[in-house]
């Protein structure tokens, strides 16, 4: 029977919760006031015959709901963790017995403390339901991959070496992308001291006669509907017709633009034809045909060649790149060593600002180039001259003097401008001259590539300077948008293999998202998660606040305006719970009830008893760790607080703020993690949502007649061991200070 | 005995880091069984000694955190800790790997409760803070850091034996500690391996140089990490090692046995990140007080981290030399090493002193390239090849090249993809 319920409750009395709190109060009051149908102590509930006995309970007498209270619910996951039933752990070790001090004047506290953690793991578990799947998906392994360029051929030819069927979408005629007109590439195996065929026909040659991949060439992505399991993606192509393909997961490997340097004035570009960028002189080098490679303006043989490093990079300047290719000194090396291949004792200096060949491989194709005779000056270019040759003036930086060289033909060393559609969150551009420091990152495409069908528009966002990433150091595959991953210099600058190892890592997220939406589990970082939001029809007011604050773009509006969850998108943060101002969005064992369920059902003493309450948010990835590991330091918590960990602190239902004030609670903390531009919410923009919602906690306030200081909302940091539990202590001086709420009765 | 279940299509992952960690997460999250052998009594490697990563200055630990629960949460994951792969015999998809487990002396009753530490006297350097100036010390009995997982203490061997051992026993009510534990030898099957030993700082003592043997108060970057670290030996404060005195003059030196014949031919690419990363502890510390000279041959910030060293050129609270620090003396009135060399940049000779050195060591694989308990190729540097006679091995993060967390987390990303390419292999032809 689906709907039978049945809840038990089991208490630990290890690790020194027996010694200190009385485990038969405990026990009463989880049956009494939790209402647990079955309440069993154990001396070790994580022995494997503790685990045993609720394994039992769970096969024999229909146990569907269960209530643990022990240590946090950080530690011994493993051994509590039992499939198809609802889950709830009270903290009594790390958030009662090691944040309070052993002595009797606390005895009383300490074990009112401990009875609220059941009561409201109790409330809490109540009110959940056990998570499972909700059967909109289906496993779809099929592979789109956008972008037929050394990174889209690599991720498909991986994906499909793993099994999964691919389609490639190709705007041009060709596979091979950029590297498809380089003459070499730079080595990507030992030794590493020349340059070596680029691979890019055997590439493709391996593609034609992969039966798992499908190439669609001269076509773009006109629309693409619906989540990761169950994309519905419109490829039109150039002659207008169109195919509907039904799509996993997509990795987009759109590539790079050069910069253009026309508008760098020391440069001279557009001066003279022998001044070409980097992607220009592999054309020259190709189409030398392994013959000497010859100057454009008269065809003559090159006999000097100055490649000018870091052009338009690292630069504070509008409309130039705040960040650098860095690979373009091993691409100047690489292409230095052409002319020592194909043009004889031909002269190849290097004027870099700080030479950038890291890694085992880039040192030694550096020491190769200078056997090689390659000339490597550290100099700041001031000028170049046309004439009848050219002439670069620079300030040679070791002999600190200004001088010049000629050469017959110069080469820039320009950045990479990753390909990212349009970002879905850029700020509308300013039509007034003002005094923004800000710069914009040089746009090279405006079209959208993805032409999402999503509320939050049509492509991946943007984190910084047009990358399309949101967790670069720990998480550098996490995009905005759900099933969707980026590849190649579209998340960074990078050479081939660098890209062909990059692509890789994205298929391999590609068949995950895949496998996972196929069986409703939730997608990085609450990976595994069977629950999903759902909304209450007949409360939604259509006022569309999730749909515009989900962070991951995954809520599209249907005709009337009703929300649209498409659960394989959701990463089950609760930021839509949050935002919903009517209570009807819900997660099975995640909802407005749960938590309010826990707020209601800590006791609070009447005002004569003088025990305040003070309700603390914890944001379960860092805050709480925080406060875990401060219990661990022996770091004391004051008795009137009351910890309830969130999802995110993106998903606090302002309800939770108002019904916590008007049950008599004196203060809240609210702990979330960093926002801004350096964010470290996991879930993107959670933090940044709560404050803003917060900020209006004041009016709240007003209303009541309380002093604003009752609430405070705090950026904590899981290394925050002392400052957390500080910031609880301060607010119970507050609470001192200003005294108790009167809303108690 | 431990016991493994593992068949031609598990995927065994060697070395439980940043790298490690994302490989064998990343495939048991698609389904596959994987068995994660880590040297060390916990994961994470050595990103759980970071204070923060580059170039956000947030906290390594949050993002392990992530990784932990992911690993705590998934079935298909088994750890074994303080565990070494000592051979692998076979080929791509019919490997059978031989792995030697020290004793922990602690089994997995253990709660995590403490008691043990508390009973023991005894006291060790501890190497999570890389025994920093022999000032930090752990219990006989301890958990290694407050975020080990698994969160199990361990016992130093050196105990076993005395009576600290048997107080150890004696305070534990969960007969979790066994004093009777033995090494052993365990042999599995697997179906591919990823292979992610990682790095090791370079070996300071070598650069002869620097002094790094002979002055207390000329210390490493990853020890200057520590320091930095509230949770370190010194609470978070910069305190030089000889006197406790406020470091606030601080030289870094980059390169110090990197791209250099004599030591790592190679460059170990994060430690120019690592340094204008610790200017900001040096600058948070004590304001305009404190002052970071950073020697140089060249800043390499690499691609999108460039515009970092931008913000950190423009402090004027930290200068850039470009020049190959010749050699280190100490001033010995006030301990004060003292930087000799020339600044290539106009070519004058310096003498400058500092309360603090910081040597910028660079990444060497953790395995000797002579040592690999496995056939496979290895570059002059010591990192492993992408080579196809590698088979069903693959290396993942740092034992690739010297790479950032991010790099690293990106290979082995691609790492765990090739892994299962081989046992969905073997299991298309064996289901």
């Amino acid at each position: 029977m689906a709907d039978e319920k049945k809840f038990a409750g089991y208490i630990c009395t290890g690790c020194g919760i027996g010694e200190r709190l009385d485990a038969g109060t405990l026990e009463q009051t989880a049956s009494r006031d939790g209402k647990m149908q079955s309440c069993k102590q154990h001396e070790m509930l994580c022995s494997s015959e503790g685990v045993q006995m609720i394994k039992d309970d769970i096969a024999n007498d229909g146990v569907t709901h269960v209530m643990i209270a022990a240590c946090s619910r950080r530690a011994k996951v493993e051994a509590f963790s039992f499939t198809g039933v609802a889950l709830t752990r009270a903290n009594l070790r790390e958030g009662v017995i090691w944040v309070r001090p052993d002595t009797d004047e606390n005895t009383e506290t300490t074990q009112e403390m401990a009875d609220d953690y059941i009561r409201m793991a109790c409330a809490e578990l109540k009110s959940m339901t056990i998570p499972s799947a909700s059967g909109e998906q289906q496993l779809n392994k099929n592979i789109m991959v956008v972008g037929g360029g050394v990174t889209g051929m690599t991720a498909a030819l991986e994906a499909a070496a793993a099994g999964y069927p691919v389609h490639i979408v190709e705007k041009s005629g060709a596979l091979g992308g950029h590297a498809a007109n380089y003459y070499k590439s730079i080595p990507a195996r030992a030794p590493y001291a020349d340059p070596q065929e680029t691979g890019v026909e055997q590439m493709i040659a391996a593609i034609d006669s992969n039966e798992k991949i499908t190439v669609h060439l001269n076509s773009t992505v006109a629309k693409t509907a619906g989540a990761p399991g169950r994309f519905q993606v419109q490829i039109a192509t150039e002659s207008g017709s169109s195919d509907e393909l039904s799509i996993g997961a997509i990795i987009q490997a759109t590539g790079f633009s050069t910069f253009n340097p026309e508008k760098l004035g020391t440069y001279n570009y557009s001066a003279s034809p022998d001044i070409v960028t980097n992607e220009e002189l592999e054309k020259l080098a190709k189409a030398a045909n392994g013959g000497p490679i010859k100057r454009p303006s008269d065809g003559k043989e090159v006999t000097s060649v100055a490649f000018v490093q870091n052009v338009g990079q690292n630069s504070g300047n509008k409309g130039e790149l705040a960040y650098h290719s860095g690979i373009g000194d091993l691409v100047a090396i690489k292409q230095a060593m052409y002319f020592k291949e194909l043009n004889g004792d031909c002269d190849t200096t290097i004027m870099f600002d700080n030479l950038r060949t890291p890694g085992a491989g880039g040192e030694d194709f550096y020491r190769a180039a200078q056997e090689k005779s390659i000339t490597f000056t550290k100099a700041a270019v001031t000028g170049i001259e046309t004439g009848t040759a050219l002439e670069v003036k620079f300030k040679d930086l070791i002999l600190n003097e200004e001088t010049s060289m000629a050469a017959d033909l110069v080469v820039l060393d320009v950045g990479m401008v990753p390909n990212s559609g349009p970002d879905p969150y850029a700020e509308p551009m300013e039509t007034e001259e003002g005094e923004s420091a800000e710069q914009e990152a040089p746009q090279v495409s405006v079209d959208s590539i993805l032409n999402l069908d999503y509320r939050q528009g049509t492509d991946l966002p943007h984190l910084k300077h047009g990358f399309t990433d949101s967790h670069f150091i720990c998480f550098p595959y996490e995009t905005r948008r759900t099933g969707i991953y980026a590849a190649g210099p579209l998340r960074r600058p990078m050479d081939m293999r660098q890209a062909a190892d990059d692509a890789a890592g994205a298929a391999m997220k590609a068949i995950q998202a895949a496998e996972n939406a196929g069986q409703g589990r939730a997608a990085h970082p609450r990976v595994g998660d069977l629950s999903y939001p759902s909304f209450r029809k007949d409360g939604c007011t259509q006022c569309k606040r999730c749909t515009v604050e989900c962070p991951f773009g995954a809520i599209n509006e249907d005709e009337k305006g009703y929300p649209m969850y498409n659960e394989a998108r959701c990463r089950r943060c609760g930021t839509c719970m949050g935002a919903c101002p009517v209570r009807v969005i819900s997660f099975a064992n995640y909802s407005v009830e749960t938590v309010n369920q826990q707020i209601k059902n800590c006791e609070i003493p009447e005002e004569w008893d003088e025990k305040p309450r003070i309700l603390v948010l914890a944001c379960e990835n860092d805050a709480y760790p925080a406060l875990d590991q401060a219990a661990m330091s022996g770091v004391e918590i004051n008795p009137w607080a009351r910890v309830i960990p969130v999802r995110c602190l993106g998903s606090t239902s302002l309800s939770w703020i108002t019904d916590a004030l008007n049950s008599g609670y004196d203060g809240i903390v609210l702990m979330g993690c960093q926002k801004g531009d350096d964010y470290q919410c996991h879930f993107v923009r959670g933090s940044a949502m709560a404050a803003e919602r917060m900020g209006k906690v004041g009016d709240t306030l007003e209303s009541l007649n309380l002093e604003p200081e009752r609430v405070v909302v705090h950026e904590v940091a899981i290394t925050d061991i002392e400052r957390a539990p500080k910031l609880i202590n301060d607010m119970a001086e507050t609470v001192e200070k200003i005294g108790l709420s009167p809303f108690k009765f | 005995m431990t016991e493994v279940i593992a068949t031609n299509q598990t995927i065994l992952v060697v070395g439980g880091g940043i790298s490690g960690m994302t490989a064998a997460l990343e495939a048991a999250e698609t389904g596959k069984k994987v068995v994660l052998v880590e040297k060390r009594p916990y994961v994470g490697g050595r990103v759980t000694q970071l204070y923060k990563y580059f170039p956000k200055l947030c906290f390594p630990t949050c993002g392990l955190e992530i990784n932990q629960r992911r690993a705590k949460m998934n079935p298909n994951l088994t750890i074994l800790t303080m565990a070494e792969v000592t051979g692998i015999q076979g080929e791509a998809g019919d490997y059978t790997a031989t792995v030697k487990i020290s004793p922990r002396y602690v089994n997995d009753n253990c709660t995590g409760c403490g008691d043990c530490a508390t009973a023991v006297e005894a006291e060790f350097d501890n190497e999570f803070n890389y025994g920093l100036g022999g000032v930090s010390k752990r219990k006989g009995a301890y958990l290694p850091h407050k975020m080990a997982h698994p969160q199990r203490y361990v016992i130093d061997p050196a105990i076993i034996g005395t009576d600290d051992a048997e107080k150890a026993k004696g305070a534990c009510k969960y007969n979790a500690v066994d004093l009777e534990m033995q090494e052993e030898t365990i042999e599995f099957k697997a179906g591919a391996v990823v292979w992610a030993t990682g790095w090791q700082p370079y070996d300071a003592n070598r650069i002869q140089p620097y002094g790094y043997d002979r002055f207390a108060n000329v210390i490493t970057n990853v020890e200057f990490e520590r320091m930095a670290d509230p949770q370190g030996p010194t609470g978070g404060k910069l305190l030089r090692p000889s006197d406790g005195k406020e470091a606030k003059n601080v030289a870094f030196i980059q390169c110090a046995g990197s791209r250099d014949h004599n030591h790592l031919l190679h460059c170990s690419r994060i430690c120019c990140m690592a340094t204008l990363k610790q200017t900001h502890f040096v600058q948070d510390a004590w304001g305009d007080e404190g002052k970071s000279t950073i020697y140089y041959i060249d800043i390499r910030a690499i691609d999108r981290f460039e515009d970092f060293y931008q913000s950190v050129k423009a402090n004027p609270n930290v200068s850039f030399i470009k020049s190959k620090v010749a050699s280190i003396v100490e001033n010995t009135e006030n301990g004060n090493p003292v930087l000799h060399g020339v600044d290539t940049e106009g070519y004058n000779r310096y003498a400058s002193e500092y309360d603090l050195v910081v040597l910028a060591v660079g990444m060497e694989p953790s395995v000797d390239k002579a040592s690999f308990p496995v056939d496979i190729v290895v570059n002059e540097e010591g990192f492993i090849e992408p080579a196809p006679e590698n088979g069903g091995i693959f290396a993942a993060g740092c034992a690739s090249d010297a790479l950032d967390v991010n790099r690293a987390v990106q290979q082995a990303t691609g790492a765990a993809l090739r892994a299962i390419q081989v046992v969905n292999r073997v299991a298309g032809t064996e289901g």
